[in-house]
């Protein structure tokens, strides 16, 4: 058996044309997580020499058409899909989470927050399960505040398709009140049962609508970002 | 064959123009010629009315700054480190298409930032509208934030502060400015010279349009027929497109094999050819038919005056073309070599082998300047003789208060800039809501701060004194976050400069702001300006937009406006006098635009700024505050709703001869809230005494309530959350109604 | 060559904030006799292909694919010339 020390995980951020947090996610998971972490150009065929894959925000193609819709094709994506397949892990945050739904990676599509206006602020997520490799560091029912960005975080899956990431344990995060309550008014966008995050079956790809690189520092004003990279540090497969 | 008259003078050039032209190329122009002439010599882009008067600016301060003609400026902020900045308007094109004009205002700025080599890393929007009741300056509002917010947010670029401000003067015509900083080593500068003969000219971005060509439809050599599309004078941004350019262009200048770049702006293909090659003392030859183009049939005066968006010259080093045309490729943006440089200093274009306009670039690239006359209006000197002493006194302070804090003027911004990603690139240490942005420079222990004032109402009162006001006012919102203010970039909004009392205005505004930054050592490191704001209606207050950048010299010694503990004690830094002239108050509850502007002692302001500033630097301020709009009851009603507590605070004593609405609602500037643990009051006191600036104990936080009282009977009293949801929702109930 | 028309809307029983905020400003305007307005995309493109048939075997593809998000958008099309 080798010895006790662990390789840290390996981060992989993709930059698509128009991604623009791939910077915050490498800042965060190298300057505050210390862990490795490299850029993937979205024409690369092969992306197995990384533990985890991150699908940043922004607006990929510019949102033409709908968010992700294309660069759900980009030629890295059937990569990232060959390596989900083989239970590597995948994280998309906002527009990575609207390009998972896009490539059929996670259940249900995307749709413009209820009120038609594009959202920046702080919100309060709760955790709704511990059982992903994205929230172990975390407690079930524990409230995170981190911020969101977006004009598109409405998210939307049939009446089927809620009963089984209900019965499978797949809602991972969920907007609440500072205290932790499910509201209407602690939703931003209008998303169904205020789901904010959630998972696959195979739960080794999650995608989120709030961006944890951007409370990764106290500076910036909350550093409960953190606990999605120590989750993920916590081991590598 | 002779130039017609009606030619040049429907492109907007005078006959003295004309002959000047004539004179300096030794024959009459081409039609490509003379559209070149129109557009280059044109105020928006050859600044010929206002470029005497801005030579009054000092372009040197106590932070070493970078001044690059009509470029971007900037300041050194850290060892090789620079912060480039400017601001430009957007007013004419916002009032006509306000979602497109403002979306393309910031597309513009932000070129402006990254051909010089700079990552954009922050957007302001000081934005002017007309009284917000009229459903006009409602829909312009809800347009121009949308705008700004597609562009901005789409480009990853924050917008991290701006401002709000309503007046009837603004109806006819709204004051869209935008603001973009950006960083860079200070030996990484690219400059925009077109040097070394035999280097390639390559245009980049998107293909070239009949994007605002508009009334230059004169030259057309054919009618436009039944259903042929016009010429579109609202141009259309795309910012994905922009968001690529801004990638690929600082790619491709780490290869060090690009010598100049310079983004199309106004007057496009003409402006960047004729002024790098200016700029460089060479020539350049270039052919038309080599650019992308949008539609067929383009003629070539239509190439070099189109404003299409998202464009770029670049001249490279001869023999690296490839490596520059690779990277544009990567990104998936047209890149084509279409001109070389030459050494003759020429400009010199073809179309399909014919030479259509052949024109010493320097001559080009020099509109003649004007002396325009000024007068002072006759309204100018019954404002300032206007006696404010017989002013009723209201009854209800509290109501008055209550009705400030709904104030569109007053009243929170958050409708606004929740619309714009303000936290992307994870700089933002102060978001917007405060006295000023603050932004972290990662990898550096120093940090910048940046805001925007332009109190036009002040400057048409009086513009010398108002535009001094506004330089106080935004330099002291930066020491209140803890930041030295640097340097300064302003957008001068004005009305039509042929008209003396217009033009007095404008002079005298840039007498008085000229003044002050020598006087407090900023550099004006670029700037814009704005003319023509009127209609048959009336024309815009003077309004001198200023966006001024401080610099932390420890950015995690920051102070926000909030406060914070029971028990600390609120301090005023400064001294309040009768200033009700101008004021927010005056105007709100008197219905009123007249007196003097309050009065301003630039030494009295520099003391209380740098007692500010060295208490907060020492660590004793748990939050400080300027007053501004709303006067001194205003500022402490912020201080609370900001730190979700309230206070109990005793108007000073040695004010009791003042008028009571003076005392809580006059705007005397050189006045800061303090608030800090009553062990650290007395070292403050010592710094402000040191400083030379007064300073005096008002009350303790506390409660759930701001109650004020003057010689020891309340005058005021309004809870924190009533506040609150005053404040907080005023705005949102206003536009959606 | 022909000439492809798409158009595609949100399946109806998702809800149209949209088209209701556009259907509330008609109102304010004074069109009263508005209702069930519908906000969607159209498309429209030059199509080669060997037959009619080929042609709309290929859009139905097209809109599947890329065009329209089938969880939550419906689609018709029709092809002329």
């Amino acid at each position: 058996m080798a010895a006790a020390t662990k390789t840290k995980t390996r981060f992989g951020v993709v930059i698509f044309p128009g991604s623009n947090c791939d910077t915050d996610a490498w800042h965060a998971i190298h300057d505050r997580a210390g862990a490795p972490v490299d850029y993937i150009w979205h024409q690369e065929t092969d992306v197995s020499g990384f533990d985890c894959v991150i699908l940043p925000g922004g607006f990929s193609y510019g949102d033409y058409l709908r968010t992700g819709a294309v660069a759900r094709f980009s030629p890295v994506m059937k990569a990232v899909a060959k390596f989900a397949d083989r239970g590597r892990l995948v994280l998309g945050i906002c527009n990575g989470f609207q390009i998972l739904c896009e490539a059929g990676m996670v259940p249900g599509a995307m749709m413009r927050n209820a009120g038609q206006k594009f959202v920046c602020k702080y919100v309060h997520i709760r955790v709704e399960t511990t059982d992903t490799p994205f929230t172990r560091a975390m407690k079930k029912g524990q409230v995170l505040r981190i911020p969101i960005a977006h004009g598109q975080g409405n998210y939307y899956c049939d009446g089927a398709t809620l009963a089984e990431l209900k019965r499978s344990d797949q809602i991972v995060f969920r907007y609440c009140t500072p205290d932790g309550e499910i509201t209407a008014e602690a939703n931003p966008n209008g998303a169904l049962d205020n789901i904010a995050g959630i998972c696959n079956p195979g739960r080794n790809v999650m995608g989120m609508m709030p961006h944890p690189e951007r409370s990764s520092d106290p500076i910036l004003g909350s550093a409960d970002g953190r606990l999605v990279w120590e989750s993920l540090i916590g081991g590598a497969r | 064959m002779a130039v017609e008259a009606r030619l040049w003078r429907e492109l907007g050039l005078s006959d003295a123009e004309f002959e000047r032209i004539v004179s300096t190329i030794g024959r009459e122009p081409t039609p490509t010629e003379l559209a070149m002439f129109s557009v280059e010599w044109s105020e928006h882009c050859g600044y010929p009315r206002s470029r005497p008067l801005l030579g009054l600016f000092p372009k040197e301060g106590k932070y070493a700054s970078r001044v690059q003609g009509e470029d971007a400026g900037g300041i050194e902020v850290a060892p090789n480190l620079t912060v480039l900045f400017k601001m430009e308007s957007h007013n004419h094109p916002s009032q006509v298409e306000p979602f497109q004009g403002a979306a393309t205002g910031v597309g513009g700025i932000i070129r402006d930032i990254f051909t010089m080599g700079a990552r954009p890393i922050a957007v302001l929007d000081p934005l002017r509208f007309g009284e917000l009741d009229q459903p006009r300056a409602r829909y312009l509002l809800k347009g121009v934030v949308s705008g700004i917010s597609f562009y901005g947010n789409c480009l990853g670029v924050p917008t991290v502060g701006g401002e709000l401000r309503f007046e009837d003067a603004y109806r006819g015509n709204c004051l869209v400015n935008v603001m973009a900083l950006g960083v860079v080593e200070s030996d990484k500068i690219a400059t925009s010279k077109a040097i070394g003969v035999g280097n390639p000219v390559i245009i980049v971005g998107n293909s070239t349009g009949r994007d605002g060509i508009g009334g230059a439809s004169i030259l057309a050599s054919h009618e436009f027929g039944e259903g042929e599309e016009k010429r579109p004078t609202v141009q259309i941004g795309d910012p994905f497109t922009e968001k690529c350019l801004i990638e690929a262009c600082l790619e491709a200048l780490k290869t060090g094999a690009i010598v100049g770049m310079k983004d199309m702006g106004a007057a496009g293909i003409t402006c960047t050819t004729c002024e790098m090659s200016a700029a460089g003392g060479h020539g350049m030859d270039v052919e038309l038919q080599k650019v992308p183009r949008r539609e067929p049939g383009m003629e070539p005066w239509e190439m070099m005056m189109s404003e299409s968006q998202e464009r770029m010259l670049i001249v490279a080093q001869k023999g690296r073309e490839d490596e520059v045309l690779g990277i544009f490729s990567k990104w998936g943006l047209n890149a084509v070599v279409f001109g070389v440089v030459t050494d003759d200093g020429m400009l010199r274009v073809r179309d399909n082998g014919q030479v259509v306009a052949e024109l010493e670039a320097e001559a080009l690239a020099s509109p003649p300047t004007y002396d325009l006359p000024y007068e002072e209006p006759a309204y100018y000197r019954e404002a300032q003789s206007a006696d404010l002493s017989k002013l009723p006194m209201p009854g209800d302070m509290t109501a008055v208060l209550r009705d400030l804090l709904a104030s569109p003027n007053v009243a929170s911004a958050e409708w606004v800039y929740q619309q714009y990603d303000h936290m992307v690139q994870t700089n933002t240490v102060v978001a917007p809501g405060g006295d000023a942005a603050v932004l972290q420079l990662k990898g550096y222990r120093q940090g910048i701060a940046v805001t925007t004032d332009g109190n036009g109402r002040y400057c048409y009162l009086d513009p010398y004194l108002g535009a001094q006001l506004v330089l106080a006012e935004a330099t002291r919102n930066l020491v209140c976050v803890g930041a030295e203010p640097a340097g300064v970039t302003d957008c001068l909004n004005f009305g039509n400069p042929e008209k003396p009392d217009r033009f007095w205005q404008f002079r005298r505004c840039v007498e008085g702001l000229a003044d002050a930054c020598r006087f407090f050592r900023l550099p004006v490191v670029s700037g814009n300006v704005s003319f023509y704001n009127e209609t048959s209606d009336a024309a815009v207050y003077p309004t001198p937009v200023l966006g001024v950048v401080g610099v932390l010299d420890d950015v995690n010694k920051h102070c926000t406006s909030g406060f914070e503990r029971v028990g600390d004690a609120i301090l005023l830094l400064g001294e309040t006098r009768d200033d009700l002239g101008g004021t927010e108050y005056l105007k709100r509850h008197h219905k009123a635009v007249t007196g003097r502007p309050p009065a301003l002692d630039l030494q009295a302001e520099k003391n209380v700024q740098a007692a500010c500033l060295e208490a907060i630097r020492a660590g004793l301020a748990a939050s400080a505050h300027d007053c501004s709009d709303g006067g001194l009851a205003v500022a402490l009603a912020e201080c609370c709703i900001h730190g979700g507590i309230g206070a109990d605070v005793s108007l000073p004593a040695s004010e009791s001869a003042l008028r009571l609405d003076a005392r809580l609602f006059g705007e005397s500037p050189s006045r800061i809230v303090l608030s800090a643990a009553p062990g650290n009051v007395e070292r403050i006191r010592e710094i402000a005494s040191t400083q030379g600036a007064p300073v005096q104990v008002l009350g303790t936080v506390g409660g759930d309530r701001l109650s004020l009282s003057a010689e020891g009977k309340s005058v005021a009293a309004l809870g924190v959350a009533e506040m609150e949801r005053i404040w907080r929702s005023a705005i949102k109930e206003l536009v959606e109604q | 060559m022909a000439r492809a028309r798409v158009i595609i809307t949100l399946k109806k029983t998702i809800m149209d904030a949209q088209g209701q905020t556009i259907e509330n400003a008609l109102h304010n305007l004074g069109y009263a006799g508005v209702s069930a307005l519908r906000m969607g995309k159209y498309v429209e493109m030059d199509l080669n292909g060997a037959s009619k048939a080929e042609m709309e075997k290929q859009l139905d593809e097209m809109c599947r694919q890329l065009l329209a998000n089938p969880i939550i958008e419906d689609f018709r099309f029709e092809i002329e010339g």
